[in-house]
């Protein structure tokens, strides 16, 4: 009985206690840097494409909502033909910014993609690819990599030593 | 021509009860979300005042759907008589001393009547329903109804001892000197405990318990008619707040600067918050327990009150 009469007096002074409600669209709610909401293509430093079409995320993907074709320009460097992830599918995992080996495909914290046809939410290249970076600054897959796809000549990385000629007899 | 003013007052205060009816769903959602430090209805209008309105078009516009399976002619009278009954039990509430529809000398006997015959629209609801939910529904709440009426009336019955009448003016009229919830602290607790079980209200739902029968009784109703169980529900708190307010907190007196109707009004709200208040925070009971609490517990406590009272006011006349 007395603990009755406590719980309700409690209850009654949650009358003064604040509100948790965010009133949404008047007021936004705070989402983290790391929010798993929309997913964009990245641009390397140079302003071209991060992704190299090495399917790792369509792989990975739980829903099977990424798809896309891998291609190659005149200096040999991979990227997608095409890319195209249909949001009405993805279910914001973050698996595929997980797998990917280039910072190419991120998420970023955005929400609001409400839309009346179902069919404009399939994005396609160029309504995924951002100018910007996106969270990892200053990494360009191809000046670390042991390839020449025009960025960097092979063995001119930081970190990288000359192309050893395996047919000469000195060290 | 006084007979047209009398009419006159009978059809506004059905419609100031029917308005504040259908105001105490927004009252209740609203306040069970402030208590829940929630903000509750707040988008149609100013204060999302307009949500009773909208919520009234809902339900009219809802198809209102009889099931093939159900005693059509009962399944539809059930709902109507629960709202008639607590219509007519607001007759004998005198809101002020002039204000009120009808002067009876038996007032709280007929309210424990016409409360008697609200059972009705639960069991048979329950029963025309042709569900097995809804019948358990509606036996529980013939069992619960019948039981908690008896001492119901008999926490009554030390007011009406200490009034002298059963007239519920002159029930008002004898608290000029003392409010009768002092001298009847034990009645008015138990009276309210088995107003919140005669109403089928939060902790006492037993027969529509959502958890564990759907819905009990109405679970087979639709639209306006189940619209109708939910204005009756409100108008039961209503009912209750007004009658413990008359009985117990000395109906539409206070001090002269509110007029006397505005103190009546104070007072039911007070208990319909608190009805609500408890709605928010009690944990409904088992079936077995709420039995055991009403005849093991409340119903000798109510007895020995009468006796004390009945000893008391004897004493006082010796």
């Amino acid at each position: 009985m007395i603990s009755h009469l406590r719980s309700l007096w409690l209850v009654f002074k949650h009358m003064f206690h604040k509100r948790e409600t965010i009133q949404y669209p008047e007021e936004k709610p705070y989402l983290p840097p790391r929010w798993r909401g929309r997913i964009v293509l990245t641009r390397d430093p140079d302003g071209m494409e991060r992704c190299v079409a090495c399917y790792l995320c369509a792989a990975a993907c739980p829903v099977d909502c990424i798809s896309l074709q891998a291609t190659e320009d005149e200096n040999g460097r991979r990227y997608p033909e095409f890319f195209r992830i249909n949001f009405s599918r993805c279910i914001f995992c973050g698996y595929c910014e997980d797998a990917c080996p280039t910072y190419a495909i991120q998420l970023i914290p955005d929400f609001e993609m409400a839309e009346y046809d179902r069919q404009n939410l399939v994005y396609e290249k160029e309504d995924l690819l951002i100018s910007g970076q996106g969270k990892y600054h200053g990494y360009n897959f191809y000046r670390v990599a042991g390839v020449d796809a025009g960025v960097k000549p092979k063995g001119g990385g930081e970190t990288e030593s000359e192309p050893v000629d395996v047919r000469k007899l000195l060290p | 021509m006084n007979t047209v003013i009398h009419i006159i007052m009978i059809i506004l205060i059905l419609l100031v009860l029917l308005t504040i009816a259908a105001g105490l769903i927004y009252v209740e959602r609203r306040m069970l979300a402030v208590w829940q430090d929630r903000y509750g209805p707040n988008r149609t209008g100013p204060f999302g005042l307009l949500q009773v309105l909208a919520d009234m078009v809902k339900i009219f516009f809802k198809e209102d759907w009889i099931p093939p399976f159900v005693d059509k002619k009962v399944f539809i009278i059930a709902p109507t008589i629960v709202m008639m009954a607590v219509l007519m039990s607001f007759a004998i509430i005198p809101f002020t001393p002039k204000i009120g529809v009808v002067d009876l000398n038996i007032g709280v006997l007929f309210f424990l009547a016409m409360s008697s015959m609200g059972a009705y629209s639960v069991v048979l609801a329950g029963w025309a329903s042709n569900n097995k939910y809804a019948l358990l529904g509606g036996i529980r709440g013939a069992a619960q109804m019948i039981s908690y009426e008896v001492f119901m009336g008999l926490s009554l019955m030390g007011v009406v001892i200490l009034a002298g009448s059963f007239n519920l003016r002159d029930i008002v009229e004898a608290q000029r000197k003392i409010w009768f919830f002092i001298p009847q602290i034990v009645g008015f607790v138990i009276f309210f405990l088995a107003g919140l079980a005669e109403t089928h209200r939060l902790p006492f739902d037993i027969p529509e318990a959502e958890s564990e029968l759907i819905a009990g009784y109405h679970a087979e109703y639709s639209g306006m008619k189940f619209g109708m169980f939910f204005v009756g529900e409100y108008l039961g708190i209503s009912l209750i707040s007004a009658l413990v307010t008359t009985l117990y907190f000395g109906g539409w007196l206070g001090p002269h600067f509110l007029p006397p109707i505005v103190w009546f009004l104070i007072k039911m709200f007070a208990f319909i918050l608190l009805f609500i208040l408890i709605r928010a925070t009690l944990p409904r009971p088992r079936y077995d327990q709420l039995m055991s609490l009403g005849w093991k517990l409340l119903l000798p406590l109510s007895l020995l009150n009468l006796l004390v009272t009945g000893a008391v006011v004897l004493y006082g006349h010796l």
